[in-house]
């Protein structure tokens, strides 16, 4: 079948997708954008996190079928043309990513909760991220990382 | 140091055993210093589209983060040496998406690869039939052992696995066939039609049963030409023993005023690394391969490939793809051989990208153990004997098994002085899931039994653990068990007792509570009634790099150049950067010892010589080493260079800023017109000092390169009448003789203690009649963010002489001590034994 839909802003189709496949196959293996995750791809780690129509959602449990007519992002928008998001910065520079391959699913997730909630308490991140498996941080400089983001969000809100 | 750690205040109340000549700093787990905002560009590659072997490289050049870092480091001229925390060079990829895993390699006419493996333990296969598999639209080749060229066997250490399996199964899940199609579900449904007709046998299953029950009749013999780790069978080693290595020390009979036995087991644990076994095998026009690949060893694996493929190294060429996490899972062979084979065969490039179920059988785990400990002391505590024997099942494969023995045996009695001992590690064969390396090696099994043995020590004695602890600690200067006489920094004690002295959190409110800080969190199982509070202390020992006298060197190239009006030092090994930040270390070195400010990592690949292994804590000491003197000799090189273009002596010069100074009159010369058109590059193989073997008979020898030491304090809250657990606080200590990025260096221990906290209350992968019961993150649970506690983390800066600037290793010590320490938290607060791990509610309530 053929699927259409906009992934970061641009317009994408697709051809000869099979009914089985799911987005985040389509997204890696079809549109170029590898960098949502495939750690587990039963939904258990959180490491494909897309936005799709606003929703974060596990990209390895939706159907590429679903995603027609729909709007997604994906770690691959976060950032501007010639800056990192806040949030991505906040990882780089806390230490939070180390082998990183849980890295694009909790960056989503955390852009996420930022924009639900400008100050999260550290039990509020916490509740928000225990989708996302890391097995290399032990969490803590990625709870560090969401509170410089959150800081530098509301710095520049000021 | 300009970094955001809060350094520790001086302790005036610290009881020394020795005088400190290192420094301690720790870092609480809020309360960070302010990061400095960077409006500077940050350097990006070319995103999605096309992507190929051309463009798989994550070579990464610093630009755009040198000002990031700068900003960071103001007060210094240089951004990122040694004892900075500069920024990951690969982390701006990281977080855009753009990093190149190896699951992420494509080519636009590549085929993919699946495996068909065996549902049953232990089985012959009578037959293969291929007809319909083969059949099947989209299917390019279906391959058993007959199509593979070589020698039809791998292994880290011996080479006893079959690639495809010949005429018999050993273990669920060992691959039979393999299939190369257009689509991945293609490639899954081929794998389906492929019948085997086995005849399924009883598996052996218990480890106990390999170690001593062997002789029976009924027992099979697992490898009929096997046993190539043990000795003659009937003296230590059996036909199912991979080694048995007796440690013998002091007094055989000694005797003591009071005596504790124990047993205790580990549960076997998965690395659960979350980049799945993946690569991307492209022939080449030379009839021979490309391979891009996660690993931690390339030239390990390409040394077993070409065996497998009949092929010189010059034709089986190895890249490092992005590796999504190791922790020791990705040293022996996976889907290599496999993927080489189908490209080879239909001359198409093959992916193979495992499912996280197949995972769970794509490699080895952590050894489980069965352990009984004798500990006899005299009443004022002081041990004098420890008497051990730890079982470990390798499972059907010998992998790592005989090195996983050698740590627990003569790590055994753990990081105390001891005069007698007498312990006796066994690795078997069985027709378990083939167990390996998992970070901590052997050393986590045993401190699990040594330290619950400490525990129940102090108790049988009324004395406080710590104290007992500190009574026996063992110091520089002591002998070990195996007679290794230790000659750097042990600050056992010191360990102890800063992490005792960490500020313990506020005991629970009474009157209050806010569900998400209770066991059993929002699932509102408890309001805090049955709740009780337990802490626990514990400590571990590490060997550091490989042991035994194994030849363990790393290869470096330095080149220093002037590349668009800037000297650039490129440095290029072939050491597998995992995670963990050793291409982060590696410019730091160059930048120290060179002066530089750019430092371009070259891709990993065999073109150069072996790194050797990215595991036993080694790489930033080996790698490292090597890295530091390539500088050094690439220095010297360039400094004789400046002295005949200034006519001054060489050993006045040095180099800074990317200049060449003179202590006397300050800088001299550009470093680029010095080097003009020159460009200056050494190779150099470093080796760390030698190792010896271990004397089969009673373990002695000086087998180890350095040892490495953390504590943990565990504090949970336990709901006994549900058998709940929460670890409410996790803190360390940990020597690290110099920390060569102190922002990595806590890193690595928080992700050390994580993974222990995991094995200690949630991490098991159940195994019964041989079969894997929960193959999946569902049912193989590992800490989320809720599960891990806030930790304080003490680094403690003791310089090891022996080593590149003083270092010591870092990444397993904290994947040690955490599990028993948490335990012991758990039976302060339930006052249960607790003899095994994972801790499970039914052992508490």
């Amino acid at each position: 079948m053929r699927v259409k839909c906009t992934v970061n802003g641009e317009k994408h189709e697709i051809d000869d997708v099979w009914e089985g496949e799911s987005l985040l196959y389509a997204l890696r293996e079809r549109m170029g954008l590898p960098g949502s995750k495939n750690a587990c791809e039963q939904g258990e780690c959180g490491s494909c996190t897309v936005y799709l129509d606003q929703t974060p959602v596990c990209a390895c449990l939706v159907a590429a079928g679903q995603a027609q007519d729909r709007d997604i992002v994906t770690v691959e928008g976060l950032a501007g043309e010639e800056k990192l998001h806040p949030v991505q910065q906040a990882f780089l520079e806390a230490g939070a990513v180390q082998c990183g391959f849980c890295t694009p699913g909790l960056l989503v997730a955390t852009h996420d909760l930022l924009e639900r909630e400008e100050q999260p308490s550290d039990p509020e991140i916490r509740e928000a991220l225990a989708g996302n498996l890391c097995r290399c941080t032990g969490y803590e400089k990625i709870l560090d990382a969401v509170k410089l983001a959150a800081s530098r969000k509301a710095e520049a809100a000021t | 140091m300009n970094t955001p750690m809060t350094p520790s205040p001086a302790r005036s109340d610290q009881r020394l055993d020795a005088p400190i000549t290192g420094r301690g700093w720790s870092v609480r787990d809020s309360g960070r210093g302010s990061h400095p905002d960077t409006s500077q560009p940050i350097a990006r590659t070319a995103g999605g589209g096309s992507r190929g072997p051309d463009d798989v490289d994550n070579t990464v050049t610093r630009t755009g983060l040198v000002k990031a870092t700068s900003t960071r480091m103001d007060q210094s001229s240089h951004s990122g040496k040694v004892g900075e925390s500069p920024l990951r060079p690969d982390g701006t990829l990281k977080v855009t998406g753009e990093f190149a895993y190896s699951s992420d390699m494509w080519l636009a006419d590549m085929l993919w690869g699946a495996t068909l493996r065996s549902p049953h333990p232990y089985a012959c296969i009578r037959s293969v039939d291929l007809t319909e598999a083969v059949k099947l639209p989209g299917v390019y080749a279906v391959l058993t052992h007959e199509d593979v060229p070589g020698e039809n066997l791998y292994g880290l250490e011996h080479a006893d696995q079959p690639v495809l399996a010949v005429d018999v199964v050993r273990y669920q899940g060992e691959a039979v066939a393999i299939v190369a199609a257009d689509h991945p579900e293609t490639a899954r449904r081929a794998v389906e039609k492929i019948v085997v007709d086995y005849e399924v046998l009883e598996p052996l299953v218990d480890p106990e049963v390999a170690a001593f029950g062997d002789m029976a009749d009924d027992v099979p013999r697992l490898h009929p030409d096997g046993n190539k780790g043990g000795g003659p069978e009937g003296q230590g080693g059996g036909k199912n023993i991979v080694r048995h290595l007796p440690i013998r020390k002091g007094n055989p009979e000694a005797t003591a005023d009071v005596v504790v036995h124990g047993e205790y087991e580990v549960g076997m644990q998965d690395q659960a690394f979350l980049g799945p076994e993946s690569g991307l095998a492209v022939p080449a026009e030379d009839g021979g391969v490309d391979l891009y690949i996660a690993t931690q060893w390339l030239h390990v694996d390409q040394k077993q490939l070409c065996r497998v493929l009949g092929m010189p190294a010059a034709k089986v060429r190895l890249t490092l793809a992005g590796v999504g996490g190791a922790f020791g899972a990705r040293e022996d062979l996976s889907m290599q051989a496999h993927a080489c084979l189908l490209a080879l065969h239909t001359g198409k490039p093959v992916k193979m990208s495992y499912s996280r179920e197949e995972s769970f059988f794509g490699h080895v785990h952590r050894h489980p153990a069965k352990m009984r400990y004798e500990h006899g002391a005299n009443r004022d505590g002081k041990l004098v004997y420890v008497k051990a024997q730890i079982i470990l099942d390798g499972g059907a494969y010998a992998s790592s098994t005989p090195a996983v023995v050698a740590n627990a045996a003569t790590l055994g009695v753990g990081p105390y002085k001891v005069n007698n001992v007498a312990i006796d590690g066994y690795g078997v064969y069985t027709n378990n899931p083939p167990c390996g390396a998992m970070r901590g090696f052997g050393a986590v099994q045993a401190a699990f039994g040594y330290e619950s043995q400490m525990d129940k020590l102090a108790d049988a004695l009324g004395m406080d653990p710590v104290e007992l602890r500190i009574r026996n600690a063992m110091a520089e200067g002591i002998s070990m068990p195996t007679g290794q006489v230790v000659d750097s920094a042990a600050p056992v004690a010191e360990l102890l007792r800063r992490v005792a002295a960490m500020p313990l959190p506020p005991e629970p409110q009474q009157d209050s509570y806010d569900l998400r800080q209770l066991p059993g969190g929002v699932s509102n199982t408890t309001h805090g009634e049955g709740v009780r509070r337990g802490v626990g202390i514990a400590i571990g020992i590490k060997n550091v790099c490989f042991s035994e006298g194994f030849d363990d060197y790393s290869t470096a190239k330095v080149r220093l150049e002037v590349i668009g009006g800037e000297s650039v030092a490129m440095v290029h090994t072939a050491a597998a950067e995992v995670g963990q930040g050793l291409v982060t270390v590696q410019a730091q070195i160059a930048r120290t010892e060179l002066g530089v400010e750019r430092v371009t990592i070259h891709p990993i690949d065999t073109q150069i010589g072996s790194g050797g292994s990215t595991s036993a804590s080694r790489q930033t000491y080996v790698t490292g080493g090597a890295v530091k003197a390539a500088c050094e000799k690439v220095r010297g090189r360039v400094l004789k260079l400046a002295a005949e273009r200034l006519g001054r002596p060489a050993a006045a010069l040095r180099l800074d800023g990317d200049k060449v100074v003179s202590d006397a009159d300050g800088v001299m010369a550009a470093l680029v017109d010095v080097l003009h058109e020159d460009v200056v590059e050494e190779t150099v193989k470093w080796r760390h000092r030698p190792t010896h073997p271990l004397d089969p008979e009673t373990g002695q020898g000086n087998a180890h390169v350095q040892y490495a030491f953390a504590a943990h304090r565990a504090v949970v809250d336990v709901d006994v009448d549900l058998g709940l657990i929460r670890v409410v606080q996790l803190d360390c200590a940990q020597d690290v003789g110099k920390a060569m990025n102190p922002d990595a260096v806590v890193g690595q221990i928080h992700g050390g203690s994580a993974q222990g906290l995991g094995l200690a209350v949630m991490e098991e992968i159940q195994v019964t009649d041989g079969k894997v019961r929960n193959p999946s993150f569902t049912d193989y649970l590992i800490p989320t963010i809720l599960d891990m506690p806030p930790m304080t983390v003490d680094v403690l800066e003791l310089a090891d002489p022996h080593a590149p600037y003083g270092l010591r290793g870092v990444g397993e010590p904290p994947t040690i001590s955490s599990t028993p320490a948490i335990v012991a938290a758990i039976r302060a607060a339930t006052g249960k034994d607790l003899t095994r791990v994972p801790v499970q509610p039914h052992h508490i309530i």
